[in-house]
């Protein structure tokens, strides 16, 4: 026998003066294997053609589809109802501007951040055509593509305290992305200049460590890692016992 | 009067090659924007996942490897469909591409030197990896090559590759408005001088105007029902340019069905998979490939593999399943240590969506559509055909390096190499114009769209007492059944007249909400002609083609047709027209004749013509159906073809 489902659902158009947020019931007979991304397709289908959420991928890699189900952060598409309870609360993630409904304006907020964190190889270097490619220890790559996962999906900053009480607060997302250029021999940045981008509340020292980042993050980022890695590197150089550049071209978070 | 935007290059669609070509641009001294869908680290692109294919040889399986074979492995893959003079182009710049984008910080797989172990034709095997190579990036084999040629992150190579190109973009200020869609272009019948653009926040609709506009919104698989593809990929780029009545569409019917979507769900596995040594087996657990290719097995073209399979599931030999018949990919010999790192996207998407563990369980496959090589026809530059300003890069162009089949690994590549080499040659044609500010055609423009928006939301279009998602299932239901792996000349022209029928019935559309913002019956219901249309003209040119030629094979008509068909199909759709205008030109200059694939077993109809005669007929075939003359010569390129440009140009 399946299961019948509640979806409750958070509408609100903030472009319709007459629109009033609040939460809408659609029921919804649950089929084998059903995720977040058929179901929703199928309400709006079936009962709410109007109904604003994001999917893209819909393979869990494209990070468009994160959202609070019943209360938690997470990716829809992946999402199986088997694993949920017959009553799923969806909303928009919080510290994000609102779009409508499930949907939230997460390419403004981590167009900034990039901007903020300059997430791109601080180089001197010009590119010769003609030479061959600069050469990389394989393992430096591969922990370099372990931090370079992340999908900006914005669950890590949705489920951050901080994040939710301070909006200057950078995230654990990027100082994530900042791990990843400290670790990548390429970039020239030393330790000072990290010490500037990242010492600061807004940076490493304004979070909370309640790490509901780490709890949350679909990709399993070692982002507890990251964040004792920064604390400790940061305080060495702000004590002087830091080696100049020391650690900017070792594998330090494993 | 409704909002003006200028600047010097318009690009539509943030995925790889419209990101690429933006920065080459920007680079020849344009202020350039970018219009995307989504947030463009969300584009298509970033699900990539087994690499690039460039000519770098450093693993000891790349050995030997030269821009040359690499070139002769995308005409055999093309099924000598393809623009060979292209080909040379994307073969010869891929290796430069690759390590552009190494110095732009991709964390590519390296070369380890000394012994390592992998699967090759279902054996383990130990080989020296080259010492002195050591730190240069590594290559995985793909099917359909000669080499190992397959640069890669893992298996998040456009991932990594989409996510370095779009830092480069934020480091150079380039300015992305996203959630943003181009629903028609501007044009006075000869330049097209920017688009009408939808905001998909608040419904709003603006015009862009610019010198070049520039179409790279990827491909349009969605118009099938199974597809890999991500839900964006609508065609949008592509109908636009077809809405103009004067651009065509080339090779519409050569769609691409990747060997290994899974079952139920049809998200991608990489061919990495069977790259790194995975095996197909049937019901019975029987790996079934070498018995119907020897030589390549389980690593021929995906247009080979994939009739194969489905050969194999028509005798008898599939898995039955709730979601239909499907076959199996064993990867459980590769290991977990492999599995967990350089197949992880593969290992987490098997988890996730089918539960399924790959490292001890077999992983349920079929063939599903995955790319589409038709597209807008461009010349080798990437000018579109019959509008002056026109552009087009990546899946929503036919370049045309793919001909009738693309080889794995040739796209991603396609992506980087075609945007920095048309990126330039338009960057450096958009820096000579000037702007040409018709503020009269772009308010008329908006009005036409406004109208179309206006009569949805209101009363409805025409008799209007059609259900936008009815058609659409339909539409993408006719084209899943009839013009699928396999066709016959009767089912196509059932899917012909089914989609002819769909397509007036899309100007009745009714909707059932009337919310004036994002609203996203809206966007389906502005979208849905265009779908329609690009399906009409995928059908009618696999109609049309009495032969098989790599993605397109029809089983009344099993051979390759040298002597009819080495020719290029052209889709237009004139104003007010019920259906496409179908025409042919040649494929490009023939540097290699067509030839033996050693895969695929087909047989050949020989070209009568002579290859010299074939080739003179080319430049003055093509400027009929309007290509522009190019920065150099035709035939400029080839090695060949030398004496040909200098002495055959005019």
């Amino acid at each position: 026998m399946a299961r019948q489902l509640t979806f409750r659902i958070f509408r609100y158009d903030p472009a319709d003066p007459d629109s009033k947020p609040g939460f809408v019931d659609y029921p919804l007979e649950e089929t084998p294997r059903l995720n977040l991304f058929v179901a929703l397709h199928r309400i709006r289908e079936q009962q709410a053609p109007d109904l604003q959420f994001d999917f893209v991928c819909r393979a869990g890699v494209c990070g468009s589809c994160g959202m609070m189900i019943n209360g938690r952060p997470t990716l829809g598409c992946r999402t199986l109802t088997a694993e949920l309870p017959t009553t799923i609360t969806l909303a928009p993630m919080p510290s994000f501007k609102l779009i409508g409904d499930l949907s939230v304006d997460t390419g403004t907020w981590f167009r900034g951040m990039n901007e903020r964190v300059e997430s791109w190889i601080h180089t001197q270097k010009e590119f010769d055509p003609t030479a061959e490619e600069e050469r990389m220890d394989n393992e430096t790559a591969e922990k370099i593509y372990e931090l370079d996962r992340c999908i900006e999906c914005g669950c890590c900053v949705a489920g951050c305290g901080t994040a939710n009480i301070r909006e200057d607060f950078l995230g654990a997302t990027a100082l994530n992305r900042i791990g990843r250029f400290m670790l990548d021999p390429r970039d020239e940045r030393d330790s000072e200049d990290w010490f500037e981008l990242v010492s600061t509340d807004e940076g490493v020292f304004g979070c909370m460590g309640l790490m509901g980042c780490d709890d949350v993050c679909p990709k399993e980022l070692p982002l507890l890692e990251v964040f004792a890695y920064m604390r400790r590197r940061m305080t060495q150089v702000a004590t002087g016992q830091a080696k100049p550049d020391a650690g900017t071209s070792q594998p330090v978070i494993s | 009067m409704s909002e003006i935007i200028t600047t010097d290059v318009l690009v539509i669609g943030a995925g790889l090659a419209g990101e690429r070509a933006a920065i080459s641009a920007a680079a020849e001294g344009n202020e350039v924007l970018i219009l995307s869908l989504v947030p463009p680290r969300r584009s298509h692109s970033c699900a990539a996942q087994g690499g690039m294919q460039a000519a770098l040889g450093n693993c000891a399986k790349g050995e030997g490897d030269s821009e040359e074979l690499h070139w002769l492995d995308t005409v055999k893959g093309s099924d000598w469909g393809c623009d060979q003079e292209v080909a040379r182009i994307f073969a010869d710049n891929a290796p430069i591409a690759m390590r552009e984008m190494a110095h732009f910080g991709v964390p590519w797989t390296r070369v380890k030197g000394g012994p390592a172990d992998y699967f090759i034709k279902g054996k383990k095997v130990t080989l020296e990896e080259p010492r002195e190579k050591e730190g240069l990036i590594m290559h995985r084999d793909f099917g359909g090559v000669s080499r190992w040629r397959t640069c890669y992150t893992a298996d998040g190579t456009g991932h990594t590759v989409l996510y370095t190109m779009d830092n480069m973009v934020v480091q150079l200020g380039i300015k992305v408005h996203d959630r943003m869609e181009a629903i028609s272009l501007i044009h006075d019948g000869t330049r097209c001088l920017g688009a009408v653009v939808r905001c998909l926040r608040t419904g709003v609709l603006k015009s862009y105007l610019a010198k070049a506009t520039v179409i790279a919104s990827g491909g349009f698989g969605r118009v099938y029902k199974y597809s890999t593809n991500a839900i964006i990929n609508q065609g949008t780029g592509q109908s636009i340019a077809l809405d103009t009545g004067i651009v065509p569409l080339g090779n519409m019917e050569a769609v691409q069905f990747h060997p290994t979507g899974i079952v139920p769900t049809d998200i991608l596995v990489t061919e990495g998979c069977r790259g790194d040594g995975g095996l197909l087996l049937d019901v019975d657990e029987y790996r079934f490939m070498p018995d119907y290719e020897p030589d390549k097995q389980e690593l021929a073209s995906r247009d080979v593999v994939s009739r194969r399979m489905t050969e194999h599931i028509a005798k008898g030999k599939g898995v039955p399943s709730p979601d239909g018949e499907h076959l199996w990919l064993d990867l459980r010999h590769l290991g977990e240590q492999h599995l967990r790192t350089k197949l992880r996207e593969v290992y987490d998407i098997c988890m996730y969506f089918l539960g399924v563990n790959p490292i001890k369980e077999l992983v349920p496959v079929r063939p599903t559509q995955h790319y589409s090589m038709g597209g807008i026809r461009v010349n080798k530059d990437g000018h579109a055909y019959g509008l002056e300003g026109l552009w087009s890069v990546g899946e929503s162009a036919c370049w045309d390096m793919h001909g009738m089949n693309r080889l794995g690994g040739n796209s991603l590549a396609e992506t980087v190499v075609a945007g920095k080499f048309c990126g330039q040659r338009m960057g450096q044609w958009a820096s000579q114009q000037p702007l040409a500010l018709d503020t009269k055609m772009a308010a008329d423009a908006v009005v036409v769209q406004q109208n179309r928006i206006n009569a949805l939301l209101g009363d409805g279009l025409g008799k209007a007492n059609e259900n936008v998602d009815a058609l659409h299932d339909a539409m993408r239901e006719t084209l899943q059944a009839k013009v699928g792996i396999f066709r016959k000349g009767g089912e196509l022209e059932e899917a012909v007249d089914t989609l002819r029928d769909l397509y007036q019935r899309a100007q009745n559309l009714k909707l059932r909400s009337s919310t004036k913002g994002a609203n996203p019956e809206v966007a389906l219901a502005l979208r849905l002609p265009g779908m329609i249309k690009l399906g009409l003209c995928v059908a009618k040119g696999a109609l049309l083609r009495t032969e098989s030629r790599g993605g397109h094979s029809r089983e009344d008509y099993p051979e390759r047709n040298d002597k009819e068909w080495l020719k290029r199909t052209l889709a237009r759709w004139p104003e007010g027209a019920a259906e496409p205008d179908i025409s042919y030109e040649p494929v490009g200059l023939l540097e290699s004749p067509p030839g033996q694939r050693g895969y695929g077993g087909a047989t050949n109809i020989s070209m009568e013509q002579s290859v010299g005669k074939y080739n003179d007929n080319v430049k003055q075939e093509w400027i009929k159906q309007g290509w522009h003359e190019t920065a150099t010569p035709l035939g400029a390129e080839l090695k060949e073809m030398v004496e040909y440009a200098s002495t055959k140009e005019s």
